[in-house]
């Protein structure tokens, strides 16, 4: 059983390795967002500080529910998803396998970037480091959650904008606990109480959520 | 063996077929006919337990399929219409991923030799996306000589393929029936040379 | 077979169902009626002025109860949903889904009546306010599901993929909530907090109480016969919708001694 999902985690690590413009263009979408903010509020560096968590959340949120729209996709056009459903192992941990993998080629690119952004904003120091962890704890809750919308939408019309409909309410927590942990960093208020909250949401996501997106894709395979 | 009693299925609110009964025997072959749109690939993914019907059972070995556990589960292999096969990878990484897939150890020269087999000498390393459709489809067969797997669920395999391949696959499918082994398969194509053929006709 | 012998998975059988939908709505929607007129009657008349506000609170006597409704009818819809994915009763996904474009409306009038309420005490239509800003979630979670519902053709997995959304909203409904409020009290600068009186006048208090059961009863009453639709539809090639909309003449009465017949010409349509 874990080599085969061992396989899993390995073939879609190399086959977004190998299709390296997706890994560029999620980033670079994370960037050019970012730099939205600037060109709509004006160049005023204590307003930009002031937006600079918010912005870079928001950014990272989109960026992440983008990425997501392949997750499954692929595999269910090809008929791979199937041949995985057939397969050995059970379907909640074979979710578990593709999120990771998912995370660790899309997600984790995010955080390491993430601070550059924020340093553009005016971010500074610690709160850099505060926006990175936030980013690293919160990404994957958004991307165990997205996975449960991508797997929903298989094989629906009209993907993209449905998607984002189901997905986004549910990333409200993220954002706003993710983004007052740097909040509370600016203040000079310690944001750690802000991190284990969203640690929790990632111990609470990461058994819970595999067992949703399970039970989406027997219905969208269905 | 394999069988299965009172399957029907409903799609879009429209019955698409009901009353669905059959029995198949080890060496026996499952020819499902019918015309377009009558439910030959929800039948065939309802046997290997993919689709979840409205009504009835299908049972291999006496178990629901739908509750069998691991390791039954890998005495079905399926190749459908969709074929699994990954534009990005070799035909050699297409089998060596089927092979983790399904829990078994990679075996290289197993592998190759299979892709002799099913005329892919040569093309082992090409990314299939320069493959031709024929030679795609091929890389999907060949996955049926990597297992031992009892049960053959095959959904239009003759599509794509040259006379050449379809002599191979009918082949090998009577080899398997004569090893004792099952097989469900649909084709708009008649099948020649198969011998135990029974039919069950949808429309 | 053993559900036969539970009593309440009787109205579970969509025959019976409509039977009792035909029995009970008309009663729902007219105690509904009388309930809000007592209650508009209360509000507006006995109902002393608030000593704060004057007469705009008047509006929470609409407020209050759909606000209520809206949350209320979300985790109506996830039980329903959970019990169709569970036991796979098919009228609890009707009834989940009939559930939707009333908590929808319940939770747009909750948030059209907060912002007709803000104008007057708060200076604005809209503010930030925690509870109005996790209303607006909610309605989003609404029109997520109803959107999903719409564009699936497939009206048994997508009715399973909705109670699948549904129950998984729900779960985070209490996450939103919570983080909302939190997020609101990160941001004192700009609240405006809503302090009604802690102590309420009998009146309001019974005319809140009317109108909730007003509402709840509208909510029912109309679910419930939209379900029924819903049902009658579903089922438009049994023999006892038939039976209900062409009461029997000669010629149907004729082809009820020839069932199969009938059948057979129905399964080649």
């Amino acid at each position: 059983m874990w080599r085969s999902l061992w396989t899993l985690v390995r073939r879609d690590i190399s086959l977004i390795v190998m299709r390296r413009q997706d890994v560029l263009t999620v980033v670079a979408f994370f960037v050019i967002v970012t730099t939205l903010f600037p060109l709509a509020v004006g160049p005023e560096p204590e307003i930009l500080r002031a937006l600079a968590p918010g912005g870079v959340w928001v950014a990272a949120a989109l960026a992440s529910l983008i990425s997501l729209d392949r997750l499954f996709a692929d595999d269910w056009r090809d008929g791979t998803l199937e041949q995985i459903v057939l397969g050995r192992q059970p379907l909640p941990l074979v979710a578990l396998g593709k999120i990771t993998a998912h995370w660790l080629s899309l997600g984790l690119p995010l955080v390491v970037i993430s601070p550059l952004l924020g340093y553009s904003l005016g971010l500074r120091g610690f709160e850099l480091a505060v926006l990175a962890w936030s980013l690293a704890l919160g990404t994957p809750v958004l991307s165990l959650l997205g996975a449960t919308g991508a797997a929903l939408m298989l094989g629906v019309r009209a993907g993209g904008a449905l998607m984002a409909l189901l997905v986004l309410p549910l990333y409200v927590p993220v954002l706003v606990i993710g983004s007052g942990a740097v909040n509370e960093a600016m203040h000079q208020a310690g944001p750690y109480a802000h991190l284990s909250l969203l640690g929790a949401m990632l111990a609470i996501a990461l058994p819970l959520a595999p067992l949703a997106v399970a039970g989406a894709l027997r219905i969208s395979l269905d | 063996m394999l069988s299965a009693r009172d399957l029907s299925c409903r799609r879009g609110g429209r019955p698409l077929f009901a009353g669905i009964g059959f029995s198949v025997e080890p060496g026996q072959l499952l020819f499902v006919r019918g015309r377009n749109g009558c439910g030959k690939t929800t039948l065939l993914r309802a046997i290997c337990g993919l689709t979840e019907l409205e009504s009835g059972h299908v049972y291999l070995n006496g178990e629901d399929i739908r509750k069998l556990d691991d390791s039954a589960r890998a005495d079905i292999v399926y190749v459908g219409h969709r074929d699994a096969v990954k534009d990005e990878f070799t035909p050699l990484e297409n089998l060596a991923v089927h092979q983790g897939l399904r829990g078994e150890r990679h075996d290289e020269t197993r592998c190759l030799d299979t892709l002799e087999e099913v005329g892919l000498a040569g093309y082992e390393d090409v990314p299939v996306r320069f493959l031709s459709q024929g030679q795609r489809r091929r890389t999907a067969l060949a996955r049926l000589l990597l297992s031992s797997s009892p049960l053959w669920v095959l959904d239009e395999p003759l599509t794509a393929l040259d006379t050449g391949a379809v002599d191979w696959l009918l082949d090998r499918l009577n080899k398997h029936l004569a090893q004792g082994g099952l097989a469900v398969t649909t084709s708009h194509q008649t099948f020649d040379g198969l011998h135990e053929a029974n039919c069950l006709d949808l429309s | 077979m053993s559900s036969r012998r539970i009593p309440w998975l009787t109205f579970a059988a969509p025959r019976n169902f409509h039977l009792l939908v035909q029995v009970l709505v008309p009663w729902l929607a007219g105690v509904a009626v009388l309930l809000a007129i007592a209650g508009l009657y209360t509000g507006f008349f006995v109902a002393p002025p608030d000593y704060q506000q004057g007469n705009s609170y008047r509006i929470m006597f609409i407020h209050v109860p759909a606000a209520w409704m809206g949350m209320f009818l979300y985790l109506l819809m996830a039980m329903y949903a959970v019990i169709h994915l569970v036991w796979r009763i098919r009228l609890a996904d009707v009834m989940a889904r009939s559930l939707a474009p009333t908590g929808a409306l319940m939770t747009f009038m909750a948030l059209w009546t907060g912002a007709l309420w803000g104008a007057p005490t708060w200076g604005t239509y809209w503010v930030w306010d925690a509870r109005l800003t996790s209303t607006l979630i909610l309605l989003f979670l609404y029109l997520g599901y109803m959107a999903l519902r719409a564009t699936v053709d497939d009206r048994e997995s997508g009715g399973r993929a909705a109670s699948l959304l549904a129950l998984v909203g729900a779960i985070n409904v209490p996450i939103i909530y919570f983080s909302v409020e939190w997020w609101h009290t990160l941001h004192q600068g700009m609240s405006v907090t809503l302090t009604s009186a802690p102590t309420m006048a009998p009146s309001m208090f019974a005319a809140l109480l009317l109108m909730t059961g007003a509402c709840w009863l509208y909510c029912a009453a109309i679910t419930l016969r939209r379900a029924q639709v819903q049902v009658l539809e579903d089922e438009a090639d049994a023999q006892w919708v038939r039976d209900l909309l062409q009461p029997p003449t000669a010629e149907s009465a004729r082809t009820a001694e020839d069932p199969a017949g009938t059948i057979r010409e129905e399964g080649h349509s």
